[in-house]
C-alpha cells in the first residue's frame, strides 16, 4: 500500500456565524484547503464529508452533492461520514482508506456542523441523538448528562477532586488566547470554572465544550502526487483507525474506560509502527473536562485514575512531557461536533509545520488527533508524522 | 421541534418498556436491557428474555438542568443509571424526590410514569422511572 499525505488544510474561524450557512462554511474552508495545497479544484476526486445533525437542525442532507456543486465540482464522487461527534475523524478515515487502496490519489476530508441555527434546546435534542433514541434520549437524559454519569463515577471510584479535573478548561482557554480560528479568545480561572452554572450535575457551563459553527478540510493525496508538489514540509497521515464500543454506557462492563480508545490506538500505533513514548503532541477529545483526564489514560499516557495528575504538573503544556490541545482543545478553540475531528487534525499540521506562532512546540514531529463520538461509541484515532 | 412524532415507534418498544425486559446471554452471563437477540458484549445468540427486578440501587446520577426540547418545562430533574437486584444497568429518570435529596447508593423501586410528549399533535409517551424505597418499618 502506498502512503497517504496531508497537503493542504483550511478552515473557517469557530464562532456564531450567523450570516454563513452550512454551506457557505463547508465551501469556504474546501477552497482555502485547495489553496492551500497549491492544486487544480479539478485534481480532487473524492471528497468525504463529516457531518452529525445536518438533517435535523438544517433539514439538510445530501451533503455530499451539496459541497460538490458549491465547489463547481459536479461529478466528483463525494458523501456524507456519520459518528456523532467522530464524524470529522471518520470522514478523514474514509478519505485514508481511499488514497491508501489506490483508487483515489486525492480527495478532500471536510468536517462541518452548524449548531446556533436553532435554539439551544434543539440543539441538546440532536446531540442526544448519538445515544440509543428509544431508551436513553428517552428518558430525558441530555448528552451533558450523560457525561456526568461517568464524571461522578470517576470521582467515587479514584477519589480525584473536581477542582483538579476542571484544570483541563483553564488550559485549553489558554492556548486558545493565541489561536485566531479559536472560538474564545479570553483566557480563564479555575474560579470561573468552579463557579459556572451547573448544567447537568456535576458539569459547569465553563466544563463544557460550547455550542459553535465552524468547518475544516484536508487536502489528502498520494505520496507520488504530494511529491510533485513544491513544499517545504510533507506532512503524512501515518495511521487511521476507527473503533467502536457497545453504543450505550449501561451495557458497558466499566464507565471509567472508553474501550474504543485503547482498541482504535493500538490499530494506529501499528499502522504508524509506533509506541506512546514517539508522540511528541496530542489532540484529545476533552468535550468535558473529565473526559480529557480519562482520554490521556486510555492512551496509555497515565495509570487509571491518574490522568489529572499531568495536568497539574504541566505535562501538557507546550514544552511539557506530552503537549495536548495547543490550539485550544474542544473547551476553548471549540467544538462545531462533525468538524471537530478535522480542525484536531488541521492543528497538528500546523504545529508540524511549525506555524502556531506563540502557541508553537518546539520541534514535534508525530502528532495523535483522538475524536470520539457519543461516549465513546466511537473512537477515530489518526496519526500525523512529519517528512522533511 | 423535537424528534420525528411516531405511534409505531412507541408502540413497537411496549414489552420491554413497561414491564421491564431485558436478556440474559446463556454464554458469558451479562444481563442487560432492553431485550435484543445477540449478547451485546460477546455477540452471542443464546439469548434468553427475562423479567428483570422492580427494584435496585442508584449508582450513579445526574440533575438535568438545560433539557432537550421534549423536556424542556421538566428540568431540574434526575436521571440516573440504576442497578436492579440481579445487577442489570438500566438508564431511567428518579421520580418522587427533590434533586437535592438523591444519592448514589440510594435503594429505588419502579413506578409506571409519564415520560415526555411527542408535541401537541402527538401521543405521550410512557415508561418506567425509580422512587427512593418508602421504608415503613421507620415511620
Amino acid at each position: 500500500m502506498g502512503k497517504a499525505y496531508i497537503v493542504g488544510i483550511g478552515a473557517t474561524k469557530i464562532d456564531e456565524h450567523w450570516e454563513k450557512g452550512i454551506r457557505d462554511l463547508m465551501t469556504e474552508a474546501s477552497l482555502r484547503a485547495i489553496q492551500d495545497a497549491g492544486i487544480s479544484k479539478k485534481e480532487i476526486q473524492g471528497i468525504f464529508v463529516g457531518n452529525m445533525s445536518s438533517g435535523y437542525l438544517q433539514g439538510q442532507e445530501h451533503l455530499g452533492s451539496l459541497l460538490a456543486t458549491w465547489l463547481g465540482l459536479p461529478g466528483v464522487a463525494a458523501n456524507k461520514v456519520e459518528a456523532a461527534c467522530a464524524s470529522g475523524g471518520a470522514a478523514v478515515h474514509a478519505a485514508y482508506l481511499a488514497v491508501k487502496s489506490g483508487l483515489y490519489d486525492c480527495v478532500l476530508a471536510v468536517g462541518v456542523e452548524k449548531l446556533t441555527d436553532a435554539p439551544t434546546s434543539d440543539a441538546t435534542s440532536a446531540l442526544i441523538m448519538a445515544e440509543d433514541q428509544e431508551y436513553v434520549a428517552f428518558a430525558g437524559f441530555s448528552f451533558v448528562a450523560l457525561n456526568a454519569l461517568v464524571y461522578r463515577e470517576y470521582m467515587r471510584r479514584f477519589g480525584v477532586r473536581q477542582e483538579d479535573i476542571a484544570l483541563f478548561a483553564v488550559h485549553d482557554h489558554k492556548y486558545a488566547a493565541n489561536n485566531p480560528l479559536a472560538q474564545y479568545n479570553k483566557p480563564l480561572s479555575l474560579e470561573d470554572v468552579l463557579k459556572s452554572p451547573l448544567v447537568a450535575d456535576p458539569i459547569r457551563l465553563l466544563e463544557s465544550a460550547p455550542l459553535g459553527d465552524g468547518s475544516a478540510a484536508l487536502v489528502i493525496c498520494s505520496e507520488e502526487k504530494a511529491r510533485r508538489l513544491n513544499k517545504d514540509v510533507f506532512v503524512e497521515l501515518a495511521g487511521s483507525a476507527l473503533a467502536t464500543d457497545i453504543l450505550s454506557l449501561h451495557d458497558r462492563p466499566d464507565l471509567t474506560t472508553l474501550s474504543a480508545t485503547v482498541k482504535a490506538r493500538s490499530m494506529a500505533f501499528k499502522q504508524a509502527g509506533i509506541d506512546v513514548n514517539d508522540i511528541d503532541i496530542l489532540e484529545v477529545h476533552d468535550a468535558f473536562t473529565v473526559l480529557g483526564v480519562i482520554h490521556l489514560e486510555d492512551l496509555g499516557f497515565a495509570k487509571k485514575g491518574e490522568g489529572w495528575k499531568l495536568l497539574k504538573e504541566g505535562q501538557l503544556e507546550k514544552d511539557g512531557k506530552i503537549p495536548t490541545n495547543t490550539m485550544g482543545g474542544l473547551k476553548a478553540r471549540g467544538h462545531p461536533v462533525g468538524a471537530t475531528g478535522v480542525y484536531q487534525i488541521y492543528d497538528l499540521v500546523t504545529q508540524l509545520r511549525g506555524d502556531a506562532g506563540a502557541n508553537q512546540v518546539p520541534d514535534p514531529e508525530i502528532g495523535l488527533a483522538q475524536n470520539v463520538g457519543g461516549v465513546g461509541g466511537t473512537v477515530a484515532i489518526n496519526v500525523v508524522r512529519r517528512v522533511r | 421541534m423535537a424528534y420525528v412524532r411516531s405511534v409505531p415507534r412507541a408502540w413497537r418498544e411496549r414489552q420491554n418498556k413497561y414491564r421491564l425486559i431485558g436478556g440474559t446471554c446463556k454464554d458469558c452471563g451479562k444481563t442487560f436491557y432492553p431485550y435484543r437477540g445477540i449478547c451485546p458484549v460477546c455477540g452471542s445468540s443464546n439469548v434468553e428474555a427475562k423479567k428483570l427486578p422492580e427494584t435496585g440501587t442508584i449508582e450513579t446520577f445526574s440533575v438535568v438542568r438545560t433539557p432537550p426540547t421534549e423536556f424542556t418545562g421538566q428540568a431540574p430533574y434526575v436521571v440516573a443509571l440504576v442497578r436492579l437486584d440481579d445487577g442489570t444497568l438500566v438508564p431511567a429518570q428518579i421520580t418522587d424526590v427533590e434533586p437535592e435529596e438523591v444519592q448514589v447508593g440510594m435503594r429505588v423501586e419502579a413506578v409506571f410514569r409519564r415520560y415526555r410528549e411527542q408535541g401537541e399533535k402527538g401521543i405521550i409517551e410512557y415508561g418506567i422511572k425509580f422512587r427512593p424505597v418508602v421504608n415503613l418499618e421507620s415511620k
